[in-house]
C-alpha cells in the first residue's frame, strides 16, 4: 500500500532509518544514487546484497531494489533475498536489449518505468504490478518528469475517447495489448499504480507530479545529495500528502537549505539519458 | 440518505484511501478525504485505510490528529479499520481498540496472499479476504468480538464501534463490509434524530 507516499532512494541503514523516520513509505535500496552512476560512469549492476540486507534490517517498512532491465537472474536473487519489490531499472545498465523480464514467473511484485502509454502498457503486459513514470534519474530537473506523466495521461485520454473499433489499431500503434488497451479506454487510468520518478528535488515538485495526476513519488538523488537530507526527506512527505492545498506546500518549502546539484537535462549528450534505456 | 447522515470521513495521510472511496461512493455515501483535525468535522463515520503503518503514524503526529481521532473513536460513530489502519488504532499505537498487532507477522510481499472468509454478519457467501503484508491480531480484550478467522486467528474483529480488519475489503469488488458499515452510520443517525425528537 505505497499510494500517496514518497519512495526514497538510501545506500546505506542509516539513511534508511532517516527515510523511514520522515516518514518514507518504503526505501530503494542501493549501492550509488543515480546522480553518482552518472558520475562514475561503468556498468551498474544490481547491488551488493549484503548492503540490501543490512538496509532491509534496519526498517520496518517495504525495501525494493533494482535489477538490470532484462536480467532475470538478478530478479531471482532479490525475490530469494525476500526484499519487497523490485525495480528493473533503467538507471542500471541494461542486460538485454531487446526483452525486459518476464515477470509473470515471479510472487514478488515489480516495477518499471515508462516514458509514455504504449511502453507502460507493455511492462503491465509482463506483469509489472507498478508503473513510475521514468523522468531523468539524478540530474535534479523535473522537466522530463513532467514530459512522461504528461504524456502517458494525454495518452490515456485519447484512449478514452475512442469509438470502440478504433482500438484495435490504437493498440497496434501503442504496440501494446489489445485487452489492456480497451481496458484503459474504459476506466481512464492504469490498471496498476502510477508513480512518478526522476528529477524530483523540492516539495514544490513533488507536489507537482501529484497534481499532474501521480499516485505518489520517488525521490532519488534529491534528498541525500542535498544539505539537509532529514528536513528535505519531511517537507517532501509532506508536500505529496498535502499536494493540493498550496498553504501546506509552502509550508514545507522553508528552511530546507541547498537542494541536489542539478544538471540540466538538455544539456546532457544523448547517450547519457537514462530514459532511453528499455523499449 | 447520505446528506441526512452526514459524509463519511478517509484518512488521506498515505494508503489506499482511494479504494475504499470507490467502494463507498456507489454506496449513496458522501466521502470526504481526511488529511487535518477539521476534516473530521461533522463526519458520521471514519475509514482507516491500509498503508504504511509508520508513515501514517508520523502523519498523525505531524497533523496533530491523535487526540481529534481519539474523540472521534469515543463519539460512538463507526470507525472501519483496514491492515495498517488497524495497526495504529492498537495498544502500541493511538490505543483506540484493546488488541495488540504483531506487524508484517505473515511475512513480506511476497507472503501475500488470498483467502475465502466466513464473515459474521455478511450473509453465507464467503468474503474473498485479500492479505497483503498483513499484521495478526495478538491479542484481544476482552469486549472485542470476532467477527472472521483465518487459519483459528481473528482476522476481523469489533469492539463497539470500532472494526479492524487485517486484510483489505476495499480491494475487491465485493461491498457487503462496506454496505454493512454505512447502514451501521444511518442506524445511528435514526437514533441521534430519535434522541432529538425526544429532547
Amino acid at each position: 500500500m505505497l499510494k500517496g507516499g514518497v519512495i526514497m532512494d538510501v545506500v546505506t541503514p542509516e539513511e534508511a532509518k532517516i527515510a523511514e523516520e520522515a516518514g518514507a513509505c518504503a526505501v530503494m535500496a542501493l549501492e550509488r544514487v543515480p546522480s553518482d552512476i552518472r558520475r562514475d560512469g561503468g556498468v551498474a549492476r544490481m547491488s551488493d546484497p549484503e548492503m540490501i540486507r543490512g538496509i532491509k534490517q534496519a526498517v520496518s517498512i517495504p525495501v525494493m531494489a533494482k535489477a538490470r532491465i532484462g536480467h532475470f537472474v538478478e530478479a531471482q536473487l532479490l525475490e530469494a533475498l525476500d526484499i519487497d519489490y523490485i525495480d528493473e531499472s533503467e538507471v542500471l545498465t541494461p542486460a538485454d536489449e531487446a526483452n525486459h523480464i518476464d515477470k509473470h514467473p515471479f510472487k514478488i511484485p515489480f516495477v518499471c518505468g515508462a516514458t509514455n502509454l504504449g511502453e507502460a502498457l507493455r511492462r503491465i503486459g509482463e506483469g509489472a504490478a507498478m508503473i513510475r513514470s521514468k523522468g531523468e534519474a539524478g540530474t535534479g530537473d523535473i522537466v522530463e518528469a513532467v514530459r512522461h506523466l504528461r504524456q502517458i495521461r494525454s495518452e490515456i485520454r485519447q484512449l478514452q475517447g475512442m469509438e470502440n473499433d478504433e482500438l484495435f489499431a490504437a493498440a497496434k500503434n501503442l504496440q501494446s495489448p489489445l485487452s489492456l488497451v480497451q481496458e484503459v479506454a474504459e476506466t481512464g487510468k492504469l490498471p496498476v499504480v502510477m508513480f512518478s520518478a526522476g528529477g524530483v528535488a523540492t516539495p514544490a515538485d513533488a507536489a507537482l507530479m501529484m497534481q499532474l495526476g501521480a499516485e505518489g513519488v520517488f525521490v532519488g538523488s534529491g534528498i541525500f545529495k542535498s544539505s539537509d537530507p532529514a528536513k528535505r526527506a519531511k517537507a517532501i512527505v509532506e508536500a505529496t500528502t498535502h499536494f493540493a492545498d498550496p498553504e501546506r506546500v509552502l509550508h514545507a518549502s522553508f528552511g530546507l537549505g541547498e537542494p541536489m546539484q542539478s544538471i540540466e537535462s538538455r544539456k546532457l549528450d544523448e547517450s547519457e539519458l537514462l530514459a532511453q534505456r528499455g523499449w | 440518505m447520505s446528506r441526512r447522515a452526514g459524509p463519511v470521513g478517509v484518512l488521506a495521510l498515505q494508503g489506499g484511501f482511494e479504494a475504499h472511496e470507490r467502494l463507498l461512493r456507489p454506496l449513496g455515501a458522501e466521502v470526504r478525504q481526511v488529511r487535518m483535525p477539521s476534516d473530521l468535522d461533522g463526519l458520521a463515520a471514519l475509514v482507516l485505510p491500509g498503508g504504511e503503518s509508520t508513515t501514517m503514524m508520523l502523519g498523525i503526529e505531524r497533523e496533530g490528529l491523535a487526540a481529534p481521532l481519539a474523540e472521534f473513536a469515543a463519539s460512538g460513530r463507526p470507525v472501519l479499520a483496514t491492515c495498517a489502519g488497524a495497526i495504529i488504532l492498537d495498544d502500541e499505537h493511538l490505543g483506540l481498540i484493546d488488541l495488540h498487532c504483531e506487524r508484517n507477522a505473515y511475512g513480506g510481499q511476497i507472503h501475500s496472499f488470498e483467502a475465502d472468509l466466513k464473515f459474521d454478519g455478511a450473509g453465507d457467501d464467503p468474503f474473498r479476504g485479500v492479505f497483503i503484508r498483513a499484521p495478526r491480531f495478538t491479542r484481544l480484550g476482552d469486549d472485542v468480538v470476532v467477527l472472521a478467522e483465518h487459519d483459528s486467528a481473528p482476522v476481523a474483529v469489533r469492539e463497539r464501534n470500532i472494526f479492524a480488519m487485517s486484510f483489505h475489503p476495499e480491494l475487491t469488488a465485493d461491498d457487503r463490509i462496506h454496505r454493512r458499515f454505512i447502514e451501521m452510520n444511518l442506524v445511528n443517525n435514526v437514533t441521534d434524530i430519535d434522541r432529538k425528537k425526544a429532547a
